[in-house]
């Protein structure tokens, strides 16, 4: 492996990184641009901060998506860890395939199609039980399907490299199933459950799709706030809003690291035995 | 993986003594709460969009959940050149934006899975970053470069590549150069796992036999690396299909998506029945991609 980068190769990451990061740049620099026009720049100003956080549509809006992404992402880890856990662990239950395609389902079809579709319930159900109205929890109970399923394949893909002599040897020594699952299984697959908290909660404050054709008249996320804005004609104020929320996604994601690093030294530890096994079955 | 599973059912019926027996009971329970909750949520409303594509096309604020089954909105569907004209172009456009992010995006993993080891998390890290932004506002920060005086262009004019390069934001190229964008993530990942565990020494081997490095590429590198590509490709195509946003904020009123054309279809006319049925040509419409995704998986876990 050679140690330097051929030039060629480092230009090819020189254009790639430009392109991801030049648009996300330009949103920075915008936001303290002084004019009200998105391409032209007039100085440095911090006008639209001061506006953004007078904003109150806005606020009312951020608050709103915030606690819906802490619902449904809450909803999507318990209801996605045991979809995980029933994929990776459990060979055949009845109609194990159509789990295994319901699952999936929400990630691989167009969210048009989703949203619609999940309308369509909501208004039938409405009709017919007279529940749910739609509003901030029609937006959670949509969310929580729509990422439920990443949840899933987070917790699957950990339990399928973790190795089970752990959990047999606590059954063996007499621990109940509901303790070894507590107090061994569960602190084993908590990073990856940890990092799919924090994946349906960024799905649901970055959807728009599904919530505008789920939410109710009086609810309005921060997505769906920022498209209407979009469309009525560029407010500079987006730009600090992107601004806010890129520092936060970084954040988050520098979080979710540690948290995937914390988990790491076990499952190295883990895997390195799991070597070791494999070679002492080999000879 | 069978046998895993079978073995962890041995030690299931072992513990099968009094307390734990009711435990077992309730992990018996376990995928059952997520399979309700999928039923109800998931599948029985796409049982709902086919019964109400069925009726009759017809604008109205309330959804007709009555049945009709004239198929009239399948009609129009057919025989409407609009639907036809923004069905091919979801595939167009789809497939001329996973053409771009493959161009873009398979140097960048090529030259990321060449890096020195202690680079790449660290630059894999750097390609999913944009990805945990809000994709509208990924989205909407080209609408600024895209402009008739924006970055791109000034660049454009700057380096002489075109003198006037006119408006690209509106155009179809636009709404390429968006969902490419976008889904750069999805392309890089995989061909990066592919691309990293490639065998150095088939090159060498390569090198030593006295092709020349472009010549290596071709015969050997490219050949080995085609399961990240269609992976990539696959990932990027199957969102792209069904994208509203980009066509929406960098398309413009001859940009036609099949996605959009049910957004319009629901929020403007307010036509259930027909929206329903634009729902139902999607989900035809990727089918067969989304089977070969599965398959690849499938083929993927069973290699683990």
């Amino acid at each position: 492996m050679p140690h330097r980068l051929h030039r060629r190769l480092l230009a090819a990451l020189v254009v790639g990184y430009a392109f991801l990061y030049v648009p996300i740049a330009s949103v920075v620099v915008y936001s303290f641009n002084e004019s009200k026009l998105a391409t032209v720049w007039a100085g440095f100003s911090l006008r639209w901060w001061g506006e953004f956080f007078r904003n109150e549509a806005m606020m009312e809006a951020a608050t709103l998506s915030l606690a819906i992404a802490a619902a449904s992402a809450s909803g999507a880890t318990i209801l996605g860890t045991m979809a995980g856990f029933a994929l990776a662990r459990r060979a055949r239950f009845p109609a194990r395939t159509v789990f295994a395609g319901l699952v999936a389902g929400p990630m691989l079809l167009p969210e048009v199609v989703t949203g619609i579709a999940t309308l369509l319930l909501f208004v039938a159900l409405e009709r017919l039980v007279g529940w749910p109205e739609r509003g901030a929890a029609t937006i959670a109970i949509a969310h929580v399907t729509l990422s439920m399923a990443f949840v899933a394949v987070v917790v699957q893909a950990r339990l399928a490299d973790f190795d089970r002599s752990l959990e047999e040897a606590a059954l063996d020594l007499g621990a109940r199933p509901a303790v070894v699952f507590r107090t061994i299984t569960l602190p084993l697959i908590a990073p990856s459950v940890a990092a799919g908290w924090l994946l349906a909660f960024t799905l649901s404050l970055d959807d728009l799709i599904v919530a505008q054709f789920v939410a109710g008249p009086q609810s309005q996320t921060l997505p769906m706030l920022v498209y209407s804005s979009v469309r009525l004609g560029v407010s500079p104020q987006v730009n600090v809003l992107a601004t806010i929320i890129l520092v936060a996604a970084a954040s988050i994601l520098l979080v979710a690291r540690a948290f995937l690093k914390a988990g790491e030294p076990a499952g190295d530890r883990i895997a390195r035995r799991d070597c070791s096994d494999a070679g002492t079955i080999a000879h | 993986m069978d046998a895993g599973h079978r073995r962890g059912g041995d030690v299931v019926n072992r513990a099968t003594r009094s307390p734990a027996w009711r435990d077992c009971a309730l992990a018996a329970l376990v995928p059952y709460v997520p399979y309700l909750w999928l039923l109800l949520f998931f599948a029985a409303p796409f049982v709902l969009v086919a019964v109400i594509s069925a009726g009759d096309a017809a604008p109205d604020a309330t959804p007709p959940i009555a049945f009709t089954g004239s198929g009239g909105s399948y009609a129009r569907l057919v025989g409407d050149p609009l639907y036809i004209a923004a069905y091919i172009g979801s595939l167009r456009i789809a497939a001329l934006s996973t053409l771009l992010a493959l161009l873009i995006g398979y140097p960048m993993a090529y030259a990321i899975a060449r890096a020195p080891e202690s680079w790449r998390a660290g630059l894999l890290a750097a390609v999913i970053l944009p990805f945990w932004t809000p994709f509208l506002i990924r989205v909407y920060a080209w609408t600024g470069l895209l402009s008739e005086n924006g970055l791109v262009n000034q660049l454009l004019r700057g380096t002489g590549v075109a003198e006037n390069p006119g408006t690209i934001l509106g155009t179809e190229w636009a709404v390429c150069l968006g969902i490419a964008y976008a889904y750069l993530p999805f392309m890089v990942l995989p061909l990066y796992a592919t691309l990293v565990k490639l065998d150095g020494a088939l090159l060498e081997a390569a090198a030593d036999l006295g092709a020349p490095p472009w010549r290596a590429f071709l015969t050997v590198t490219l050949p080995l690396s085609l399961p990240g590509v269609a992976g990539g490709c696959l990932l990027v195509f199957i969102p792209a299909v069904g994208e509203v946003i980009v066509p929406d904020l960098l398309g413009g009123a001859d940009t036609l998506m099949i996605g959009k054309v049910l957004w319009d279809e629901f929020f403007a006319n307010g036509d259930w029945p027909a929206a329903s049925a634009v729902a139902v040509a999607m989900l035809v419409m990727l089918v067969l991609p989304v089977m070969a995704l599965q398959r690849a998986r499938g083929r993927a876990l069973e290699r683990r």
